[in-house]
């Protein structure tokens, strides 16, 4: 039988999992923005678990406007990237260096 | 439904405004109409903070909870409206010399603005979030807006990268929280997080949430997007940054902490004491060695936030009413400082290293002098503005028994002084052969930093009656 923890360590595993695809992620950007997705997924998953133990819709409401949002979000993003990419011409993390101090 | 509706009528008019404005300028003339557009912008926050302003004093509630209209939100909503309106037309001069204005960039301010008005008064997790989500998407590309330059992008590649982690580690905290209190509502969530039984997947929720709210207003640890995206956004970009959102940022914490957790106080308090210790003295420190003006101001307002902290980890009302002088304060010295900032030229080229400041009072004294008063005031030097808000703040602390942290704030405030007095000597004993810069204002800037200036001298008769409104706002925030 699947219980409310099981569902709660898979979400935590995918987010420590994304946490640490951006912090020790040292090659592109795109990982990054996908590492930016699990971490909502993680979220969406948790969400959805409690709402079904809780018996209660408004988890399942959330989800929608984190999957929503979600969208909009890797749109901004790989617009700024292009951007960025179209000045530097690269999108190597180590690249992203202008600015220090 | 239309009683509900007509309390967010101020957010429905400013969102439909903001796109008619984009449709209306997409047919005429794009980019030719972008300095009409960015003063009629301003002219319409002002009008709505004035509409805000003028609403009578009592709360309400609509969509079951949802959304919040108290004395807390107008406050906050009404700062927010007129530093942002301040900031639009300081823009429309900075960026039309520069040929650089684009017409969505008083529509993506707008459309950030009414997330913040959202954040601010929001009574439910999934307001929260959506209201946090609008504002800084728009922020993303707001600093991002010089497409053409390298700083600018990448300024809004690393906002982007780490604000979505801090939206996705609030998330997760607001997850757990739904999970463990049962509703996403903060009266919901009130009633489930009581003094004392407050259990382990509640409190990973509670922490997973500080830690977000702290990347949005950028305390320590949470800090290092901070400097990075302050010194590359282009500078009016940066004066937008570190006014308005701030203020939401910081009420929103406020809201959370006190509508949905303020009955767990003494769960969160040592947290964002702890945040408040680290960001004034890393804000204080790390400035000391900076050479480029933008960063500067970056680690001034970590600093300063970690002043606001300190009024929140009181956990009082006073701590409420104080953090909101001090924010008040705070964002008005920051207008004034930018639009000296976004003066500062030499043959035509916009400059932000800090010896650029080089014996500018023999030049320009008045300007000079208006910028000594703020740099004072920024550092919280009697009998200055800015020293009633940290005194607010520092007392708070005190009456709620955190007498180490009183201390502690005192002493951050004397190091901070050092590298605004750092200011003042370049300006009126800096060596006479370094470059200065022309000096020269554009009638609106001069105006925002003299008023500026003139507010932290003459506010120190009664505020301009601030704190008695702060003290209303705090009062509808915490519950007794």
């Amino acid at each position: 039988m699947v219980e409310l923890e099981h569902f709660l360590g898979v979400a935590a595993a995918l987010f420590v999992v994304g946490i640490f695809g951006i912090f020790l992620n040292r090659k592109n950007v795109i990982i990054i923005l996908m590492s930016i997705e699990l971490v909502l997924l993680s979220v969406n998953i948790n969400l959805v678990a409690f709402s079904s133990y809780l018996g209660d819709l408004t988890g399942q409401v959330f989800t929608l406007f984190v999957m929503t949002v979600a969208a909009a979000e890797a749109a901004i993003g790989l617009a700024i990237l292009v951007c960025f990419f179209r000045n530097r011409g690269t999108i190597a993390v180590e690249d992203v260096s202008n600015m220090k101090g | 439904m239309s009683a509900d509706l007509a309390i967010l009528l101020p957010e429905i008019f400013l969102a439909v405004y903001a796109m008619v404005a984009l449709l209306a300028a997409v047919w005429t003339g794009k980019d030719a109409v972008a300095p009409l557009l960015s003063w009629v912008t301003a002219a319409v926050f002002l009008a709505v903070a004035i509409w805000i302003a003028l609403a009578d004093g009592t709360t309400h509630v609509a969509f079951n909870g949802m959304f919040v209209d108290d004395s807390f939100a107008r406050f906050a909503k009404v700062t927010i409206l007129l530093s942002g309106a301040l900031v639009l037309v300081l823009s429309e001069g900075f960026f039309t010399r520069r040929n650089a204005l684009h017409f969505e960039y008083p529509i993506l301010i707008s459309l950030a603005v009414v997330g913040m008005m959202v954040m601010v008064s929001a009574g439910d997790l999934i307001a929260l979030y959506m209201g946090l989500e609008l504002q800084s998407l728009s922020l993303y590309v707001v600093a991002a807006i010089r497409r053409d330059h390298v700083k600018s992008t990448e300024a809004g590649l690393k906002y982007f990268t780490l604000g979505a982690l801090s939206s996705g580690l609030l998330l997760y905290g607001a997850s757990l929280t739904y999970g463990y209190a049962g509703s996403t509502e903060f009266k919901a969530i009130f009633a489930a997080a009581t003094d004392g039984h407050v259990g382990i997947g509640l409190l990973l929720g509670l922490t997973f949430l500080i830690a977000g709210l702290a990347f949005k207003v950028s305390a320590v640890p949470f800090h290092m997007w901070t400097p990075d995206v302050y010194e590359g956004s282009p500078t009016p970009v940066t004066a937008f940054f570190a006014t308005a959102p701030k203020m939401a940022a910081m009420a929103m914490f406020a809201r959370i902490m006190h509508d949905a957790f303020g009955d767990a106080v003494a769960d969160w308090q040592q947290i964002v004491a702890f945040l408040a210790v680290l960001s004034m003295y890393l804000g204080s420190i790390a400035a000391i060695g900076q050479r480029d003006i933008k960063r500067l101001m970056a680690y001034s307002s970590i600093a300063h936030m970690g002043f606001a902290l300190v009024g929140l980890a009181a956990g009082t009302e006073q701590g409420v009413q104080a953090m909101l002088i001090y924010m008040a304060i705070y964002v008005t010295m920051n207008i004034g400082t930018f639009a000296f900032i976004l003066s500062m030229e030499r043959n035509g080229q916009h400059v932000t290293r800090i010896d650029g400041l080089n014996m500018l009072s023999s030049k320009e004294p008045l300007k000079a002098l208006a910028m000594l008063v703020l740099l004072f005031s920024l550092a919280g030097v009697p009998p200055l503005v800015g020293f009633f808000g940290k005194f607010a703040v520092l007392t708070a602390a005190l009456d709620a028994g955190l007498g180490w942290l009183a201390v502690a704030g005192a002493v951050a405030s004397v190091i901070g002084a050092y590298y605004y007095l750092r200011l003042v000597y370049f300006m009126y004993f800096g060596s006479p052969e370094a470059e200065t810069v022309d000096g020269s204002m554009s009638p609106v800037q001069w105006t925002v930093l003299m008023g500026s200036a003139a507010l932290m001298v003459l506010g120190v008769i009664n505020l301009f009656g601030v704190d008695g409104m702060a003290a209303t706002a705090a009062a509808s925030l915490v519950v007794n």
